[in-house]
């Protein structure tokens, strides 16, 4: 019976992707590398747009790239590839029995594999007034429009949440001309990616760029006007702002709705297992959409790390498997360098070497546990970042270049017996 | 602007040029008309105008460490030393002067102490150096008469260099000898010494003798020279006396194998130099401080000079025993009669000399008996006899030994002036009065070399401050002491004239010292006066002395001494197993005080070191370049491990110039025995028994400054002065707490650093302090053992200083203590995931030829992540 539903001209097996974005994107790249063609291949893509890159909407905010310098493959990318793209259609069921695809248009997509590639979406603090008009997020281009829009004859802005994307979206801000205060519910920004240090010289350099802030802020509500507008925020210490315009910067949740309405095991992401595979084998998932032995995603490394294995598996080949990775982080913003890696806030019996130059304002921190280098925290010069992040993920044993560790690859020396060293997990 | 002058180092007395320029800067030259040197100067004489540096200089006189006028100072010295005459007589107060003195200044110290003063209690530290060799000429030429000339060193056919490493002690006399020998590859040079120095390179055979064995060798060559007949008994009949008793003596050496066995020598290589030495008519023995500084220096002298003797080779062309002094005018100060031992212008403490010398000088008042050689003179100052005791150009606190002793003497006297050009030394740290005194470039009088030349040394500089000739500050005090009318000078010239006129009395002796031709000289003729060997008379040939077989004894004959070899004071024991020998190294100076100024001196040898052969180093645990401390029965230091195998097992070699200015727990001087030699008086500094060990510090430090820092009170420190910059190598034993507190205190700030790096496993921190972007100091401090405290790369640091500011990866790279050179500046991060920068890649898209960003990633992975940059790649890509 099934073999009737899914009959069509080609003998191909048959594979969707709902989503386009980056984890998406990158799994159906990685699959025409290793097996151009293995399957008759369809992408349902929700936005208006080709694939491009979401972390560099920060830059467009900033009036620093455009809309094309950060697209990645466009339509005629699909056609060359013989990928069939659904652009601006949303999926809005999925019948795993039939395994087929419906879009909210109606058109009714048949698949042998399907990948969900559906992300995740922007959180809104639950706090009165959070629907106002010109309460926005930021998430894609149709945000990073409307911010440009509303920047140009709004004056006074706040973003709600000092993270990355908060921050990235306040400096935008304030690029387009804006008055921009950060509202931030602790008492360091990036208090997840940097260390106090490390949060306090980025503040430093942000208020020199002239973003205000205002730390342990707990919004309250938000306050409209008559035309239920955003006119202000109360937060619950008392204090007020007067703003027009509201970005939340407040995290994300995963896009499970649809995995949820066919049926698929969820809990606050889709749940896969080391191959990607939902709890249907015919299903995968990848990107900010799963869940991973009890881990969320928000970042695209590991997103690009799944799809890697993702496609192995599409492939046949077998022979990849899915582990979660130290994680580094980059603020992406014009003259900032930021980054970090790993565990770097108060890891039990580790050491940490620091290295200072308070004129140039140059931070680093490197965290040491068994001798091995388990994190690190750069600001100002971060060119070492991707070296340090190797260290960290290959757990190599440092004790021989530790005192020249923290001024990166250059300056280091293997000794003669260990020019190539072996992670010390081999 | 030209003036001729002299060197202010060795003996040798090379003519300098002294060049001021137009901007008033000076630069120095050799002069290609001096005999001694004939243009050539050595490492330190080219660096004399780094020297002349206002930095450190002591520019006012001052009492009690408060600025005083000169009368005041003057009025004080003088009332002070009245005083104490008054009160315990003459023998309480002491003058110790300098070889560094010019023949002026030494003349009136000489005439103030001995003639009016009423004591002899004037001493040099010229009996560190050479008053063996002025006791050995004494008992055997009846004067201390050097017969040789440099133009000997060029014609002999054999030169023995014993206890001499001419090549860094005496360079340019080196030199002559090398071009010599390149010239006429037939001479032959012998070098007698315990260590295989510089000076070996140019040595046919070179005898690394057992220390303080030399008397046995040179009885065993006289011994061998009669047993083969090759003594020359007409000369010795005709010209000389003690042959039977001296080569009674000799007898007891024995055979050749007797003496290798005693002197620790192969056998064969004994024989070989007593063959060669049989053979040689002309053969010139140029003996230094090895033979010297011994408590048996006068018999080793004599030991040498009685080979001469049986030989008949006594100054004649390429044939002489030749004493190589060690200081600029030691030979000057033996000729006024600076030394205790000495009355004046070569004249004795007989009654004879006396009456002669009190009616020239108008002195009833005149010592009648030697005063306190050196050694004696502080243990006498420690004791409480000696209360004053006024120090001129010389740093006994450093260069004395058991120096510990001699400091605590300094601390207790009554009063201690110090008259020196430098401010700050070990001695004058305890000087109540510090009289401010000219230096090397301002100082105008004569010296006299070790080939007995006289030369104008000319001051072409106004001395800085409110500094004074010495001759004149003695002067001045010589009149604030009721002295007046006998020191009327007011010129050096007037002081040379009388000098001059002084040794006009030998004539009437069998002496040679005689300038009697030069007490008339007019202004104008001293200003100008040609170098000169002495005696300067008409009818005398001044080249070489006694080479007629007259001697300046009474009989008119030389005199055989008998010695006896009877070894060294302090043997080691199995307590104290090892030999310390101490000495100069090539581009250092005594104390350090002008050296340590001049960059290119420091850095041959940057810290005080101890050298010791393999073996023995293995045997003691010690690793090269570490630090170990050495005991002796007398004192201990600490000091860098060198290992090496021109030395002799067992024995150690430690230069004598660092010193509390310039290091911390260095002073060798504090471990050397306190014997002399019974005759000279002269120190056994080349022979003290001691121990050595590994030092392990708890911690050490790397710093360099811009600035002149105050060296930190640890265990183990040397400053060393570069261009632009100081360097300090520290260790310590205490456990350090709070590093960057100490860091601020070595530093001396208490600005935070600009740059830090911290490792809390182990005592480890590197800051530095920078001003408008450029480096004002860094420090590195590590544990004892740090890899990175040893390997930090000085020469890169140092020349960090020289930038106005540092680019980059200089700045990047500082506290790493590694040289960024081979580290590319990568440019602009493109890629901040895998920290690719824009050079990079344009480099690589160059090199291999890539056309497309996936070819960029493949290779440089940049771009691969979170691809970002993927965009910037590719235009990167199109540009090119």
């Amino acid at each position: 019976m099934r073999h009737h539903a899914v009959k069509t001209e080609s003998s191909k097996p048959k594979l969707v992707f709902v989503g386009n974005g980056m984890a998406g994107t990158r799994t159906l790249e990685e699959l025409l590398t290793l097996t151009p063609d293995k399957y008759d291949i369809s992408v349902i893509g929700e936005e208006h747009f080709g694939n491009y890159n979401r972390i560099m909407l920060s830059p467009v905010l900033a009036g620093e790239k455009t809309i094309e310098n950060i697209m990645l493959n466009d339509d005629e990318w699909y056609r060359r590839n013989n990928v069939v793209f659904y652009k601006g259609e949303q999926a809005v069921a999925i019948d795993r029995v039939k395994r087929q695809v419906t879009t909210r248009n109606g058109k009714c997509i048949p698949y042998d594999r399907l990948v969900l590639a559906t992300g995740s979406t922007p959180f809104r603090i639950p706090v009165p007034g959070n629907d106002l008009t010109n309460v926005l997020t930021f998430r894609d281009i149709d945000d990073v429009n409307n911010m440009l829009q509303l920047s140009r004859h709004k004056q006074h802005a706040a973003v709600i949440g000092g993270g990355l994307l908060g921050l990235e979206a306040a400096n935008g801000l304030r690029k387009q001309g804006m008055d921009v205060t950060v509202v931030h519910a602790y008492d360091a920004i990036l208090n997840r990616q940097l260390d106090k240090t490390a949060s306090r010289l980025l503040q430093d350099t942000l208020e020199q760029k002239g973003i205000r802030f205002l730390m342990n802020a707990a919004t309250d509500s938000i306050q409209g006007n008559a035309d239920n507008e955003v006119c202000g925020l109360n937060f619950k210490d008392g204090r007020q702002l007067a703003v027009d315009m509201v970005v939340m910067a407040t995290g994300v949740q995963p896009n499970i709705s649809l995995a949820k309405s066919c049926g698929l095991q969820c809990d606050r992401g889709i749940l896969v297992n080391d191959v990607m595979q939902s709890f249907d084998p015919a299903i995968y998932a990848v990107g900010e959409c799963v869940q991973h032995r009890g881990q969320l995603f928000g970042l695209v490394a590991p997103g690009y790390d799944q799809a890697r294995v993702c496609a192995n598996h599409l492939a046949e080949l077998g022979i990849a498997r899915y582990t979660q990775k130290a994680l580094a982080t980059q603020l992406k913003i014009t003259g900032i360098q930021a980054f970090s890696a790993g565990q770097f806030d108060h890891v039990p019996d580790s050491e940490e070497i620091t290295f200072f130059d308070g004129q140039l304002g140059h931070y680093k921190k490197l965290v040491i546990k068994d001798n091995q280098l388990v994190g690190a925290v750069l600001y100002g010069d971060t060119q070492d970042g991707g070296w340090f992040f190797e260290l960290i993920q290959q757990q190599t044993d440092i004790s021989p270049i530790r005192d020249q560790l923290i001024f990166g690859k250059d300056f280091c020396q293997w000794p003669e017996q260990a020019t190539a060293p072996l992670p010390a997990a081999a | 602007m030209v003036n001729r002058s002299t060197c202010a180092y060795c003996g040798v007395g090379c003519g300098i040029e002294i060049h001021t320029n137009s901007d008033g800067s000076t630069s120095v030259k050799g002069d290609f008309e001096h005999p001694a040197n004939f243009g050539k100067l050595c490492s330190k004489g080219s660096s004399l105008a780094h020297t002349l540096t206002g930095e450190g200089r002591l520019l006012h006189p001052k009492i009690h460490g408060l600025r005083a006028s000169w009368e005041q100072a003057t009025h004080y010295v003088a009332s002070e030393f009245t005083r104490i005459i008054d009160e315990h007589g003459p023998q309480a107060v002491a003058f110790y002067v300098s070889g560094q003195l010019l023949t002026e200044d030494y003349y009136v110290a000489n005439k103030l102490m001995k003639g009016f003063i009423g004591s002899a209690n004037i001493d040099t530290n010229s009996r560190l150096c050479m008053s063996s060799a002025v006791a050995a000429y004494k008992r055997a030429f009846g004067e201390d008469s050097v017969p040789a000339s440099y133009e000997d060193l060029e014609i002999a056919d054999l030169i023995v260099l014993t206890g001499s490493n001419t090549a860094w002690c005496h360079p340019i006399l080196f030199q002559r000898i090398k071009s010599a020998k390149a010239a006429r590859p037939q001479m032959k040079v012998v070098v007698i010494d315990p260590r295989r120095t510089a000076t070996c390179e140019i040595a046919d055979l070179h005898l690394a003798i057992k220390p303080g064995t030399d008397v046995a060798l040179f009885n065993g060559l006289l011994n061998h020279l009669q047993a083969s007949g090759k003594t020359d008994a007409q000369y010795i009949q005709q010209h000389c006396e003690g042959f039977e008793a001296a080569m009674a003596s000799a007898r007891q050496a024995g055979d050749i194998q007797q003496v290798a066995t005693l002197c620790d020598l192969p056998a064969s290589d004994v024989a070989e130099f007593y063959q060669w030495f049989a053979d040689t008519e002309r053969t010139l023995t140029c003996f230094s401080q090895g033979i010297n500084q011994s408590s048996q220096g006068t018999d080793k002298g004599n030991a040498i000079i009685n080979c001469h003797l049986a030989t008949g080779r006594v100054g004649k062309p390429g044939a002489s025993p030749f004493s190589l002094t060690g200081q600029p005018n030691a030979m000057g100060g033996r000729e006024v009669g600076g030394l205790a031992n000495q009355l004046a212008a070569h004249m004795e403490f007989n009654p004879q000399d006396l009456k002669q010398v009190s009616e020239f000088w108008q002195a009833p008042n005149i010592a009648r008996t030697p005063g306190l050689k050196a050694v004696d003179l502080f243990d006498a100052v420690a004791a409480g006899t000696v209360k004053a005791v006024w120090v001129m150009g010389t740093n006994p606190a450093v260069s004395l030994p058991n120096a510990g002793k001699v400091v605590q003497a300094l601390q207790q006297a009554e009063l201690l002036v110090v008259s020196d050009c430098i401010e700050t030394t070990d001695t004058s740290t305890y000087a109540q009065v510090l009289l401010p005194a000219a230096g090397w470039g301002e100082k105008d009088g004569t010296v006299t070399n070790s080939e007995r030349r006289i030369s104008r040394q000319k001051g072409a500089l106004e001395p800085l401050g409110e500094a004074r000739q010495d001759w004149r500050i003695l002067t001045d005090v010589a009149a604030a002491m009721g002295f007046a009318e006998h020191f009327p000078y007011t010129t050096a010239a007037d002081v040379f004239r009388e000098h001059a006129r002084l040794t006009r009395l030998n004539r009437h002796s069998p002496r040679k010292l005689d300038l009697g031709n030069l007490a008339e000289l007019s202004e104008q003729q001293y200003d100008e006066l040609a170098p000169v060997q002495w005696p300067v008379l008409d009818n005398m040939d001044s080249q070489r002395l006694y080479g007629d077989g007259h001697f300046s004894t009474d009989s008119g004959k030389a005199r055989f001494v008998a010695v006896a070899y009877s070894g060294v004071s302090h043997p080691v024991s199995p307590d104290w197993p090892l030999a310390l020998n101490t000495g100069r190294i090539r581009d250092q100076w005594h104390t350090m005080t002008r050296t340590a100024l001049a960059p290119p001196l420091n850095a041959h040898k940057p810290e005080p070191f101890v050298e010791i052969h393999p073996d023995t180093a293995a045997d003691m645990g010690l690793e090269d370049q570490k630090l170990a401390r050495i005991q002796s029965p007398w004192g201990s230091a600490i000091l860098r491990v060198n290992v090496t195998d021109s030395l002799r097992r067992g024995e150690l070699f430690v230069p004598m110039h660092w010193n509390d200015q310039w290091a911390r727990g260095a002073r060798i001087g504090e471990l050397v025995n306190p014997a002399v030699d019974p005759i000279s008086g002269q120190p056994e500094s080349k022979h003290t028994p001691c121990r050595i060990e590994p030092w392990h510090p708890q911690w050490s430090a790397v710093m360099l400054s811009r600035d002149n820092l105050p060296i930190p009170d640890c265990d183990y420190a040397a400053k060393i002065r570069g261009k632009h910059f100081y360097r300090y190598e520290l260790a310590g034993d205490a456990t350090a707490t709070d590093l960057t507190a100490q860091a601020q205190q070595f530093a001396d700030t208490d600005a935070e650093p600009s740059v830090l790096y911290q490792d809390p496993r182990q005592p480890a921190m590197r800051s530095a302090w920078l001003d408008a972007g450029g480096l004002r100091t860094c420090i590195y401090i590590g544990p004892g053992n740090s890899g990175i405290i040893a390997n930090a790369d000085r020469n890169w640091l140092s020349g960090l200083f020289g930038k106005p500011e540092l680019d980059a990866i200089e700045r990047k790279a500082l506290l790493s203590g590694k040289s960024p050179a081979g580290v590319e500046d990568c440019g602009r991060t493109i890629c901040a995931c895998f920290g690719v920068g824009e050079k990079t890649i344009l480099k690589a898209i160059r090199e291999h030829r890539l056309t497309d960003a996936a070819a960029v990633g493949k290779l440089l992975k940049a771009g691969t992540n979170c691809g970002s940059c993927v965009s910037e790649i590719k235009g990167l890509l199109a540009a090119n």
